[in-house]
């Protein structure tokens, strides 16, 4: 999902930095300092899950998880995503420096939309209502940041359509696999550890 | 896995003031981000390439990087030349590729490698640790730099949890398929990552409540721009204006 640098025009990377800078100043402000450790080990969490390749038929993706990382983090997860973009761009030199606000913003909003929309719904008590819930969270999150890169790229230049739609069409199974995933770590979580749901992390106030 | 692979050396960058090569790294891949001329573009791929050699980094490791970040690159070639409308520059069966479209590839090419060669050669150079502490000092807020630097400390421990886990199940004959066992193994795997991840945050927290933390990171490296320093940065900024006045054509 990542974008590299020197693709994006200048407009798109400015708008793609302001607003991620307005998500990531809301984060911090519900993030109060003695939360970081917590924030901190999930943001690794997210960057060792997208090192995770996990096969799909003759090929293989890497795990994006930014749909567990909204619903567990909620706006905090502006701020946990950058992080975890920054040393994956210093580190691995996926993405860089002008491009990081753009990325941080296709990857984090789709987090906070989806904490918004599915976020109570994991929580019910009806096993299905909340499975379901949680597929959709995996599901969407990775379409919507699908559909931000693809406006990043049509921004920024309108024959970018063939190239913006192929790369939707190749997220369709990874959105598919993504909602499963969260779909059976949401069940985990709710068996194992029910009270990182909607707990601290998620009210972040 | 996870290594800074740039950061150890003893060349004339890694001694630089990470403040400086920070700074530079910044105003340099923004300029050539919004560049879009080759006369400005061509030579700011020399001063990347310049950079490195500076830098005496390993080439085959730079090279390999640089390899591999191409590949979305490679993909924008097979579609753009085809898709951008202009002259006909060459058809291939019912293909017309057009001499816009291979320019803007070739512009998008040149690009995306200047900034990476850029990165590699300045900030890549920069150990983590001694990041997060420069970050600070140039006014990144103080949360975003503890944040930075705690979840660069847990990437190692989780990875190796991760590790230790996926080995766990390899031994118990996990293969992976395309099948939904697959799919929920590895869901699970995260799931437990994360739950010995909040388990693992909370001991931290208590342990650093207990030698009494309180919201403050403290240093003992202590920065000094030196007479280098400023020739770098003073050489850079100068460079960086000629590429402004190349690509927006303004001449003294």
């Amino acid at each position: 999902m990542h974008i590299s640098e020197g693709i994006l025009s200048a407009p798109v990377l400015i708008t793609g930095a302001a607003l991620a800078a307005a998500g990531i100043s809301v984060g911090l402000k519900k993030m109060d300092s003695d939360k970081i450790p917590e924030v901190a080990v999930l943001s690794s969490v997210f960057f060792v899950a997208s090192l995770i390749h996990v096969p799909i038929g003759p090929s293989s993706v890497h795990l994006i998880i930014n749909g567990i990382n909204g619903l567990l983090l909620g706006w905090l997860c502006f701020p946990s995503i950058l992080v975890a973009l920054t040393l994956q761009a210093i580190l691995f030199q996926f993405g860089g420096i002008t491009v990081l606000g753009v990325n941080t913003l296709n990857m984090a909003l789709p987090g906070v939309i989806c904490y918004y929309l599915f976020g109570r719904l994991v929580n019910r008590e009806t096993r299905l209502v909340s499975l379901a819930a949680a597929f959709s969270c995996g599901f969407f999150a990775v379409l919507f940041s699908g559909i931000l890169v693809a406006l990043s790229l049509l921004f920024t230049e309108e024959s970018f359509i063939s190239a913006v739609t192929l790369i939707l069409l190749a997220h369709l199974p990874v959105m598919i696999i993504e909602g499963v995933i969260t779909l059976f770590c949401v069940a985990f979580l709710k068996r194992v550890k029910p009270e990182v749901f909607g707990g601290i992390y998620g009210k972040g106030s | 896995m996870i290594e800074e692979r740039f950061a150890a050396g003893d060349s004339f960058v890694h001694g630089l003031d990470p403040r400086v090569k920070i700074i530079v790294a910044i105003i340099f891949s923004v300029v050539v981000a919004v560049s879009s001329n080759f006369s400005a573009l061509l030579p700011a791929l020399v001063v990347a390439v310049i950079l490195i050699l500076l830098a005496k980094l390993p080439m085959g490791k730079v090279f390999y990087r640089l390899l591999f970040v191409n590949g979305l690159i490679l993909f924008l070639w097979f579609m753009l030349p085809f898709t951008f409308q202009g002259d006909t520059l060459f058809t291939i069966g019912p293909l017309v590729g057009t001499k816009e479209g291979v320019l803007y590839a070739s512009q998008i090419t040149v690009k995306s490698n200047t900034i990476l060669l850029a990165m590699i050669a300045l900030l890549a150079t920069i150990p983590i640790s001694t990041l997060g502490h420069a970050m600070r000092q140039l006014y990144v807020p103080d949360k975003v730099v503890h944040l930075f630097l705690f979840t660069y400390r847990y990437i190692h421990v989780i990875f190796q949890e991760y590790q230790r886990l996926i080995n766990a199940m390899r031994i118990r004959g996990f293969i992976p398929k395309t099948n939904i066992h697959t799919y929920k193994s590895y869901a699970y795997l995260v799931g437990i990552l994360l739950v010995r991840s909040y388990d693992r945050a909370e001991r931290i927290h208590k342990a650093m409540l207990c030698r009494g933390f309180t919201g403050r990171y403290y240093t003992l490296s202590r920065f000094s721009v030196r007479t280098g320093d400023l020739v770098y940065l003073t050489v850079m900024l100068v460079a960086i204006l000629g590429l402004v006045m190349l690509q927006w054509r303004v001449t003294i």
